[in-house]
């Protein structure tokens, strides 16, 4: 019997993108395999956005290939991402998430135990019938990492996923994260919040300007970092 | 000489001829609205949806064609179906029939220009998060229809108040028959035009009156909506 086509690992091979004349990703190759999760840091603009949309497939590259499990063109039935701003279904929270578990496949006799499962999950069991546009931005941001989590995929990408929480809520958050990266998906997570890279990370790729300036393990990264842009950006100081 | 007191008698009385002529123009009016909705959202989907050669140019004539004037479209539909018409074989000139196409072909395009810029707009915001869910085509437009419900109202809501209010169309095709092709709008002019005042006054009581309940029903349905659904 043959095992089931997986994503991982997941390869940026020379991949740029260009909107016109601008370049927002150059020459970037990047793998993503099982493990610990991968934290992407890098001032505003520097590609963190656009590298997960390509990775994900939502942008085809302008140059370069994606692949997955060595296989290009792969629908995304096996990978999933959180938006920096989710966009809410004009549904209650438990319907988003039967939405999501019906465009995975999911029989509908099975969606509503199972969407009741993954509200648990995030913390959300109490809200199933809240509808989501009216929930807190805490909220809509749990409920959209549950909702990627309905087609149960190998790899999730994160956009920011705490940028405008509060600490309490980014605590939640930082949480569910790392409970599902012990699940053994793997998270592929952009952030500004050196912090939290180094709360959450295993891996750290720093970009500027499209380009990839440094990977490394997160003590690495932290304590001895190997470029001068990376010792600059862990000092504190602006990459320009 | 007629007075609003009269014209308030016979809604009280509930005149019949008064009746016959709310019932049918009701008909009329919604029958229009029902065909120009099946027409009109899945071609405003259709538009909202594809790129193609030209598209501008639609969006610019399908906006320009919610301005049809109706005694053209009156004149039109009384060719086609006229006996040396191509559509004369159906012999429903000067029929209900007649009046609902009459109006559907005005209604239709304010549905799907409307419908065009609903479901456009939503598609914008939802476009990511049905990629990266991998919703196939047939169910995101399913999905952006049905999303897009309550303000689709607003759009069947102008449809209907531009068939309710019409008379140009419907004279000209359905000929003001009495007791069978007259309604709410022909009848208004014509009583007028007779000096029967308070049959036409009890009509624009009605008429203005049947609107603002539509009116009052669809944006209740679109408050209760948002508070359900978000």
């Amino acid at each position: 019997m043959r095992a089931p086509a997986t994503d991982l690992p997941l390869m940026l091979e020379d991949v740029s993108l260009l909107a016109r004349e601008v370049t927002i990703l150059d020459h970037v190759s990047l793998t993503f395999a099982t493990g610990a999760p991968t934290m992407l840091v890098g001032p505003n603009g520097s590609g963190k956005s656009s590298l997960m949309r390509v990775a994900m497939g939502l942008v085809p590259p302008s140059r370069g290939r994606v692949t997955y499990g060595g296989r290009t063109d792969v629908p995304p039935t096996r990978r999933a991402i959180v938006f920096q701003r989710p966009v809410m279904l004009r549904r209650s929270a438990a319907g988003n998430l039967t939405y999501a578990l019906a465009a995975a496949g999911m029989p509908r006799a099975e969606r509503d135990a199972a969407a009741q499962e993954l509200l648990d999950r995030v913390g959300l069991g109490a809200l199933a019938d809240r509808p989501a546009r009216r929930m807190s931005g805490g909220e809509q941001q749990r409920l959209a990492i549950a909702r990627a989590l309905a087609k149960e995929p190998e790899i999730l990408f994160l956009d920011e996923p705490t940028a405008s929480l509060d600490p309490a809520a980014t605590k939640a958050t930082e949480d569910i994260i790392a409970g599902i990266a012990a699940r053994g998906i793997k998270i592929v997570m952009a952030t500004h919040d050196l912090g939290e890279a180094r709360r959450l990370g295993g891996e750290i790729v720093l970009m500027n300007r499209g380009r990839i300036v440094e990977i490394a393990d997160t003590q690495t990264f932290f304590t001895s970092p190997g470029t001068d842009a990376a010792r600059r950006f862990v000092a504190g100081e602006l990459l320009v | 000489m007629p007075t609003d007191a009269s014209a308030l008698d016979l809604i009280l009385r509930a005149d019949p001829v008064l009746l016959a002529i709310v019932r049918l123009s009701l008909i009329v009016s919604l029958s229009a609205v029902v065909c120009a909705a099946a027409i009109g959202i899945p071609l405003g989907a259709l538009i909202a949806l594809t790129n193609f050669r030209g598209r501008n140019a639609v969006i610019v004539v399908l906006n320009a064609l919610m301005g049809l004037p109706p005694v053209v479209v009156g004149l039109v539909v009384y060719l086609l179906l006229s006996r040396s018409g191509p559509l004369g074989s159906l012999g429903i000139l000067f029929t209900p029939g007649a009046m609902i196409i009459a109006q559907t072909i005005l209604v239709a395009p304010i549905i799907a220009a409307l419908a065009r810029q609903t479901i456009e707009d939503l598609w914008a915001e939802y476009r990511d998060e049905l990629h990266a869910m991998n919703v196939g085509p047939v169910r995101r437009v399913l999905t952006l229809i049905s999303d897009a419900r309550f303000s689709l109202v607003t759009a069947l809501l102008a449809g209907f108040g531009r068939a309710a209010a019409e008379v140009g169309a419907v004279i000209i095709v359905g000929g003001n028959i009495d007791g069978f092709t007259r309604v709410m709008t022909t009848a208004i002019a014509l009583e007028t035009s007779k000096g029967n005042l308070p049959l036409a006054i009890g009509l624009g009581v009605i008429l203005l009156t049947l609107v603002l309940i539509v009116n009052a029903l669809a944006w209740g349905v679109r408050r209760a909506g948002e508070r359900f659904a978000g």
